[in-house]
Order: C-alpha cells, then structure tokens, then sequence
C-alpha cells in the first residue's frame, strides 16, 4: 500500500493552514469571551436602570402655597415651628391621630416637615425625569417645566432616603416608604427559618450518617432535587391551599384567640416559604457535611462514642460553618421571592406593622412588584428606591456568608 | 471480680433522635404527596366540572373560565413563546461562556468572571422584571413602530429570562466541560490540535449530555418563573405566537388571578390548580430526564 | 527526505521550572533517529516531565517554563518563531492510560489528519493507520462502533494508530504498557520494534526489564539533593544493563535500588 505521507501539506501549505486555523481560533474565542461580556452588560444596564430611576428631576406643585400657613420661608422651619402649624391647621382629630400613634413632641424635624408636606401644602408630582436625563439634559428639563408647569418647583431628588425606610405605605409616592415591607420580609425569613433550618439540618444529618443504601433513601434523594426545581408559583399554591385555607384555624390564629384575621397572614406565608427553602436548605447542608472528613467519625467510634456522640460532638460542629454558609444563601432566596407571596395573599397596601405570626403583611418584593405594575412613573421610582434596599439586604447577607466561609475555611 | 459485659445495651435517646431525623428526612416526601394531591383535588374539581370538557381544554383558544372559555392553549402559547426566546439567548451565551470559563480563561479571570455570573444568578426575579418593563421594552421600542410592539409584549419578557437563565446554564455547562479528564484533552493536543479543535471538536461532544441537561433545567426554570413575564409579558390570555404582542403566560395568570379577590370554590379558584398542576407535571417531567442524564454522565467519568 | 544528522532531537542543558523549582535538570541526550531510547529511574525523578518537554506539552502547566535548548534538525523547539502546534504535529505522543477520543473507531483516527490538512484518502489512511498499530484484524468489522468499547490493550493500540496517522517523526510513550494486562504489554512491546523500522521512539518506563528487552539506547535519571532530577548516565542498553558506569545506576538495574 502506498504511503500516504504526501498528503499532508509542508512546509509553507502546512504554515498557511496553520494560520488560517489560527485565525478560525481566536475568532471563535472571541466570540465566547463576547458571551461573558453580553452578561457582564446584562447586569451593568439592569443595576444602571434601577438606580436611573431612583434619582432624578421632579417637578411638582403645591396645591396650598406654604406662605398661607406660615411667612417663614420654609427652608427655615424649626421643629417647633412646624408642630406649632401642624396643630393650628390640622383638625383637632386628625393632629389627635397623630399624636396617638407617635407623640408630636418626640417627632423629629424631618418627620414633622413631611407630615407638613403632606397634608397641609399637599404636594402633587407633575413629572419625574431619570437620572440620566437629569444629568445631561438639564437645561431643557427646566425650559420645559418653566412651559408646561408654571406653578411647579423643580427638584433633584433621591427617592431613597432614609424617611423611605422608616415610614409606611402611603397612595401617594412621595410619602411612601417600605418600613412595612422590610419588616413583613424579617418577618417572613424569621419563619422560614426556624421551619427550615432544623427540619433542613435534620433531614441532611439523616440522610448522610443515618440512612441505609435502600430504595427508600435513593427515593428520598431524588425528590429533593427535583423539589428543588418545582416553581415556585407552584409552592404558593400549596400554601395557599394548606396553610391558608385547609388550616386557616390555626394560621389566622383564631384558635388562639385572633379574630380578626383570615389565613392569609405573615404564618402562612413564611411556612410556605419555608417549605419552598427546604430542598435548598437539605442539600446545602448534605454538601457540608459530606465535607467533613471520614478519619474524624472513625476516631470518635474509635474512642467507643455512638453514633449520635460522633454527630453531635464531631461532625455538626465541624459541618456547622458550611451549614451556615448555606442557611444564609437560603434566606436570600426567601427574601426575593415573589410569586409564591403573591398567591398565598400578601397585602399590596397595608400600613401597619406586622406584630404577631397572625399579622395581615407585605413584603419588599411585594411592593416592588406593585410599583412596578402601577402607570405613575413616580412609583417606578419608588419601585428602584426599594429595589436598591433588596439588593442592598442580599447583599449584605452574601457578604455574611462568605465571610463566614473564608474565616472557618482554613479550620480544618 | 467484674464479668465483661457486652451485652446490647437499650439507648432509648439515641433511638429517638433517629427517629426525629428519620421524619425529617422523609418530610419532603410528604410535600410531594401534599402537592400533588392538593393540586389534584381541586384540578379534579375543575374538571369534574360539567362545561369542562378535555375537547374544550385542548382545543380552544380562549381562555377564560368564568365565561365557560377553557382552552389552556391561550396560556400554554405564550408560556411556550417566552420559554423559547428565553432558551434561545440563554443557550448559546451560556454555552459559551462556560466554554470561555472551562477551557480559556486563567484562575485570575475566572477568580472575576464567576462572581459576576453569580450576582447574576442571585438577583430576584422581580428586579428583572422591572429590568424588563423599563428598559429593555423602552429600547425594544426603538426598533418597532408602536402598533407592532405593544408595551407589554412576550419579547422582552423572554429576552430578559433569557438573562436570568445564563449563569443556570453557564455554572451546568461549566461542571459538565470541566469533569471531562484532562487526559482527553492533552490526547488531542498531541495530535497537533489548537485550543478550539481541542474545546469544541473533543471537550464539547465529550460533554454533550451534561450541557443538554443544562438545557432541560434551563427550559424548565423558563417555564415556571413568573415574575417576570407578569410585569412584563401582558395581563390577559393571548392566543399568539407572535413575540410583539402582549400576552399572558400560565404562571403569569396564576399570579395575576390569585392576586385578585378570588373565592374559594369558584371555577376560577379550581382552574388555577388545574394549571399549576400542569406546570408541576411539566416541571417535574424535566427535571427527572435532567438528573437521569448528569448521573449517566457521571457514571461515565468518575 | 533524507537526513544527514543520525539524530532525530537532542538536547542542550535542557532544564524544566515549576515557578522557582528546578524539576529536571541540565538534560544533554541526542536520540537516534529510527531507534527505541528508554527512559528509567525510580518515582519522582522527573521522568515524564522531561518527556513532556519534549512536544511542549508542559507548556499547558501553569508556571512552567524551560531553559536550555531542544534541538530538531538543528532548530530550537523552544525558540520564540516555534509553533508548539506544530511541534505537537511531528512528534506524536502515547500516554500512560489509554484517552481514545469519544467517537468511533474511525473519527479517531480520522480527526487527527483532518483537522492537520489531510488531503489523500482517509478510508486508505485510516486503515493503514490500523494495520501499522496491528489493529485493523480485530476492529475492521466494527470501525464504526465506539472507540470506548475497545479493551484497554486494543485501546492503547489505537491511541497509537490515530497519533501514526499524522506521520510524525518521533513519537513519545510515557508508560504506554503500565496501565495493562502482560498479554497486551507484549504487544505493545511487539509494536514498538516493528515501528522502530519508520519512526524514532523515546519511551519512559517503570519496567526495567521492558527497557532492557525493547530499547536501544537507554537514559538513567535519578534526583540530586535539590530535589531536581537528572540524567545522569546515557548510553547504549546493553551498556547500561551489564557495565553501567555509574554506581548509582548499577545498583537501581540490578533492584538494590528504587
């Protein structure tokens, strides 16, 4: 047979192919370094577009001048000042209202300044402008306010500020804040988590120092990843149809007492997502505990310990580092869920305090998506506004996690 | 003198602990069971309902059921269109990355690439569908004329899930590239091979079922997120495979009628269980051939 | 193309860092060309790593660098206009366990010559390919089938077909036999002699009975106080074997040592 060497190509045939092949290389890793990029500008417009809409122009009127109530200008207000016209212009029940929920005297200046806003002048939003729009197309945005918008003062605002995490709901976005909703969010986490780390804990623990190799086992593994990929729409369901209804005895605590409630309350909601964190939470906490070097379990048998001896004195406390690590990136799941909220019935306005497990509720998430959802532009700020404090919240507790998991990192 | 005593001693707390966290394991059984019978129950009453009809569900197109309109298809379309434009986007970048990632990029660049992906994974969906509605539909609206583009529409729902699945298929695809042995690679490399016939003519195919079961979460994480095809996507169902119009996916719908007053016993309460359990079956369906292939795939290469 | 040179590689002082540690150490061989040159020495002793060095494969190792010179028809493999494809393209490489690619028969052998510009005949060079690996017998009823549903011995046969398929002028084994049943080594050992006839192998192994039995030449590498390995006697095999000049080498090939 005859060889055939010839028909590879040599020399300078051989050196162009080559190049060709070259060229084929870094035009397709260019391309896949492209897809990178693609998602590195995904996150950059969608953090870019949130904190577009939290800042910016807005240009709004007073329905009452503020010289009818007072001939200070009112940049120079005092505290005492305004208390004094709150009282004279309010009705005696209404500045009573207020004064029963958070004495007058305690309040600070700023509250008193917003309280004065609110219901005595009576701002109204004329328009908003984006923060880009603000910054580079300044000149024409006051031309245009000057035209359409006479009476109306023009201001570059943060729509978060620190007033916006203390006060309550309220209709008109100018006044609202998500004091309710952070509070309904610990509320939920806080539930999830005392249904979900033990039962999760516990469930890991005993599938990996306890369960025998059996089908029942392998059967209990499977379901828990593919729990872990069930929608979470479909988790609200469930909890709309156990916890809200089928128990409603319970979870509107009318069995211990509540009246007035139904069962669609911060219980029901923050079991559901307890639940919905469970797979999560079993195999982070499955992961952790595999890590845990089988030498340690031999040498507590070794010394006659039992078997819970060695668990709970060898390897929980060992695992216990990475357990937390994945609690923590399993709260952050229940913080930004949504859709299961939505279905087991949060509250989208709802201006009180959460106080008990049988509190009506809503949540950050919640009230992203309602402002989102509403047609006022001002609300999509607000809607940025508490985007930013999600984030801001998630990403304090990732921070938590990995600093928790470089520190206990190195202990073993 | 003391006798040795070896004799099984009863360790009545050790028994009960055991017992504690055998409950606790099989729990998540009875979540199962709870789901599905739940779901089922009231899906059965729906269908137990004398106006409904499997020729109906099937074949019509509207879908509303308090007027006796019950095809699913309006739902299922729209689910099917954003899940579509979703994989389309989500599938190739996410490919390619992990590509990128697997086979190109230095422990430094990775040591920066992966956490950006990872902040990505971790954002709420509700934040992407904000992302959706008001700013990718605003630019989508550069390039149509307003009677095409509708200010809800499936596109820019899809196109921004798209975003959301990338790094679900990019961290999947990456673990399926990265468990092909290095072996294999130096093989080809000693054949005179380049870095890409090495990554895309060996590593890829070696790695195809693990990417595939990339795709099959990824298609199933598509269909049942609902945040943000219900800001983004259209409130009402729509029968229309057309990205440009508005129209209302099967999670979607959930959210939106659940959100509202609804009755406990009304066909529009049932009705939504009928489609939830739809979405579960779906789900599940996936899911299973998923795990199926990543553990074949790890037979094959541990 | 006939060479006047009787050496198909040499090298020069050739040493091999990882970071700031010397692996191998001042390396000075010249392999014959059309001729069997083993590799010995106990564990560790950098032995693979300088057959690595020879096709740029630790060129994939991170903070791995070489000094030195490694000389092919008189040019520097390592000098800066080198393309280490290229390199990798003439001298072909075997490893310890078998890495048949995840594809038929065939495509295994096929893709190494399509992807380098094969422009004759592949079903012609696929089965000559296999008839120089002593394959061909057993697997040319199945060419299609999965390379994977190979034994590791018929395995190891084809890692050596498809790497002969591009015609190298060298071809590099680290261990090809150890990860085999005796029955296959010998085969292995067979084919080794019968390639010998078109190309020059260099070979390392852990067997000095395979190095005594198959090779002509043979390179004895030990580790120094640094830790760095060495070559510290090379010469022809029946030398080595029977008047080894070095002590430390008598007493690895005669099992005092290692």
């Amino acid at each position: 047979m005859k060889r055939q060497n010839d028909h590879f190509p040599t020399g300078d045939a051989f050196y162009s192919s080559l190049r060709k092949r070259y060229l084929t290389a870094s035009i397709w890793q260019t391309a896949f370094f492209s897809a990178l990029l693609i998602a590195i500008i995904g996150l950059t417009a969608l953090l870019y577009n949130v904190a577009d809409g939290a800042f910016g122009y807005v240009a709004y009127e007073y329905k009452k001048d503020p010289a009818t109530f007072t001939s200070i200008p009112v940049n120079e207000l005092t505290r005492d000042d305004l208390q004094a016209i709150l009282k004279e212009n309010l009705s005696s029940g209404a500045y009573k209202k207020l004064d029963n929920e958070q004495p007058m005297a305690e309040r600070s200046q700023s509250d008193l300044y917003t309280l004065f806003l609110e219901r005595l002048v009576q701002i109204d939003t004329q328009a908003t402008w984006s923060m880009t729009d603000s910054i580079f197309h300044g000149g024409e945005i006051r031309a245009e306010v000057a035209k359409k918008y006479p009476n109306a003062t023009l201001e570059f605002r943060s729509w978060l500020t620190p007033q916006f995490l203390t006060t309550p709901m309220s209709s008109k976005a100018e006044f609202a804040g998500v004091r309710t909703a952070v509070l309904g969010s610990l509320w939920l986490v806080g539930i999830a988590i005392m249904f979900a780390l033990p039962v999760g804990v516990g469930a890991a623990v005993y599938l990996q120092e306890y369960a025998p190799k059996n089908w029942l086992t392998s059967i209990i593994q499977t379901n828990i990843n593919n729990l872990a990929g069930v929608p979470s729409i479909v988790y609200g369901m469930l909890g709309l149809a156990v916890f809200v209804r089928t128990l409603e005895a319970l979870t509107s605590g009318a069995a211990f007492g509540v009246t007035d409630s139904n069962g669609r309350t911060v219980l029901s909601a923050g079991l559901t997502m307890g639940i919905l964190v469970l797979p999560l939470m079993i195999i982070n906490a499955q992961e952790a505990i595999k890590a845990v070097p089988d030498s340690l379990r031999q040498a507590a048998y070794g010394v006659g310990a039992t078997r819970l001896q060695t668990v709970w004195y060898h390897v929980l406390p060992n695992a216990l580092p990475g357990i937390l690590t994945g609690s923590i990136l399993a709260i952050s799941r229940t913080l930004g869920e949504t859709a299961p909220l939505i279905v087991v019935g949060a509250s989208t306005f709802i201006t009180v305090d959460p106080e008990s497990p049988f509190s009506k509720f809503t949540a950050l998430p919640i009230q992203i998506y309602n402002w989102t959802t509403r047609p006022q532009p001002e609300f999509h700020s607000i809607a940025a506004g508490a985007i930013i404090v999600l984030l801001a919240m998630l990403l304090t507790l990732n921070a938590t996690a990995i600093l928790l998991r470089n520190r206990f990192q190195r202990r073993l | 003198m003391n006798q040795l005593d070896l004799r099984k001693k009863p360790r009545p707390g050790e028994a009960l602990v055991q017992a504690l966290l055998f409950l606790a394991g099989i729990l998540s059984i009875f979540v199962t069971i709870a789901i599905v019978y739940e779901l089922g129950k009231e899906a059965m009453l729906f269908f137990n309902d004398p106006d409904v009809t499997f020729a109906k569900f099937f074949s019509m197109t509207r879908w509303q059921p308090g007027i006796g309109q019950y095809g699913i298809i309006a739902l299922v379309s729209a689910t099917l269109v954003t899940s579509a434009i979703a994989i389309l986007i989500a599938l190739p970048l996410g490919l390619f990355s992990a590509i990128f990632l697997s086979e190109y990029a230095s422990l430094r660049a990775r040591s920066v690439l992966k956490p950006i992906l990872e902040i990505l994974a971790g954002i709420p969906t509700v934040v992407y569908g904000y992302f959706a509605l008001l700013f990718v539909t605003p630019i989508l609206k550069l390039f149509f004329s307003g009677d095409q583009l509708q200010s809800y529409n499936m596109l820019s729902a899809g196109l921004v899930m798209g975003i959301m699945i990338l790094p679900l298929i990019a961290s999947m695809s990456e673990d399926a590239l990265s468990a092909v042995p290095r072996s294999l690679r130096e093989g080809a490399y000693a054949m005179g091979a380049t870095k890409l016939e090495t990554s895309v003519q060996i590593v890829l195919p070696a790695a195809l079922s693990g990417i595939g079961a990339a795709v099959i979460v990824g298609i199933s994480r598509a269909v049942g997120e609902t945040m943000i095809v219900a800001v983004a996507a259209g409130a009402g169902p729509n029968f229309s495979f057309n990205p440009l119009d508005a129209a209302e996916t099967m999670t979607g719908h959930i959210a939106r009628i659940s959100g509202g007053d609804l009755s406990y016993n009304t066909i529009d309460y049932t009705s939504l269980f009928a489609i939830a359990l739809m979405l579960f079956l779906v789900t599940l369906v996936l899911n299973l051939i998923s795990q199926r292939v990543v553990n074949r795939f790890r037979e094959r290469y541990e | 193309m006939l060479m006047e040179n009787t050496y198909a590689i040499e090298t020069k002082d050739l040493s091999i860092h990882y970071g700031g540690f010397t692996a191998v150490n001042e390396v000075n061989i010249k392999v014959e060309r059309r001729k069997i040159t083993a590799v010995i020495g106990p564990s560790g002793c950098g032995k693979s790593t300088l057959l690595r060095a020879f096709n740029r494969m630790n060129d994939f190792v991170p903070g791995c660098h070489v000094s030195g010179e490694l000389l092919m028809q008189g040019q520097n493999l390592y000098s800066r206009n080198v393309d280490p494809v290229e390199v990798r393209r003439r001298i072909g490489m075997v490893f310890q366990k078998p890495n048949p690619f995840p594809k038929s028969i065939y495509e295994n052998i096929a893709w190494g010559a399509r992807i380098n510009g094969f422009k004759g005949n592949m079903n012609e060079l696929v089965e000559q390919s296999l008839q120089s690996a002593a394959l061909w017998d057993e697997v040319k009823d199945k060419l299609q089938e999965s390379a994977y549903a190979l034994s590791g011995g018929q395995q190891q046969r084809l890692c050596i077909a498809r790497t002969i398929a591009i015609q190298p002028e060298i071809i590099l084994m680290d261990e090809p036999a150890s990860a085999l049943d005796p029955i296959s080594t010998l085969r292995i050992e067979e084919l080794m002699q019968e390639l010998k006839k078109n190309y020059t192998i260099l070979i390392v192994t852990h067997n000095m009975q395979q190095a005594a039995r198959a090779s002509d030449f043979t390179a004895m590498m030990m580790i120094d106080e640094n830790r760095s390995g060495g070559v510290i006697e090379f010469d022809e095999t029946k030398k080595i074997f029977t008047r080894p000049m070095d002590k430390r080498t008598e007493d690895y090939v005669t099992g005092r040592f290692g």
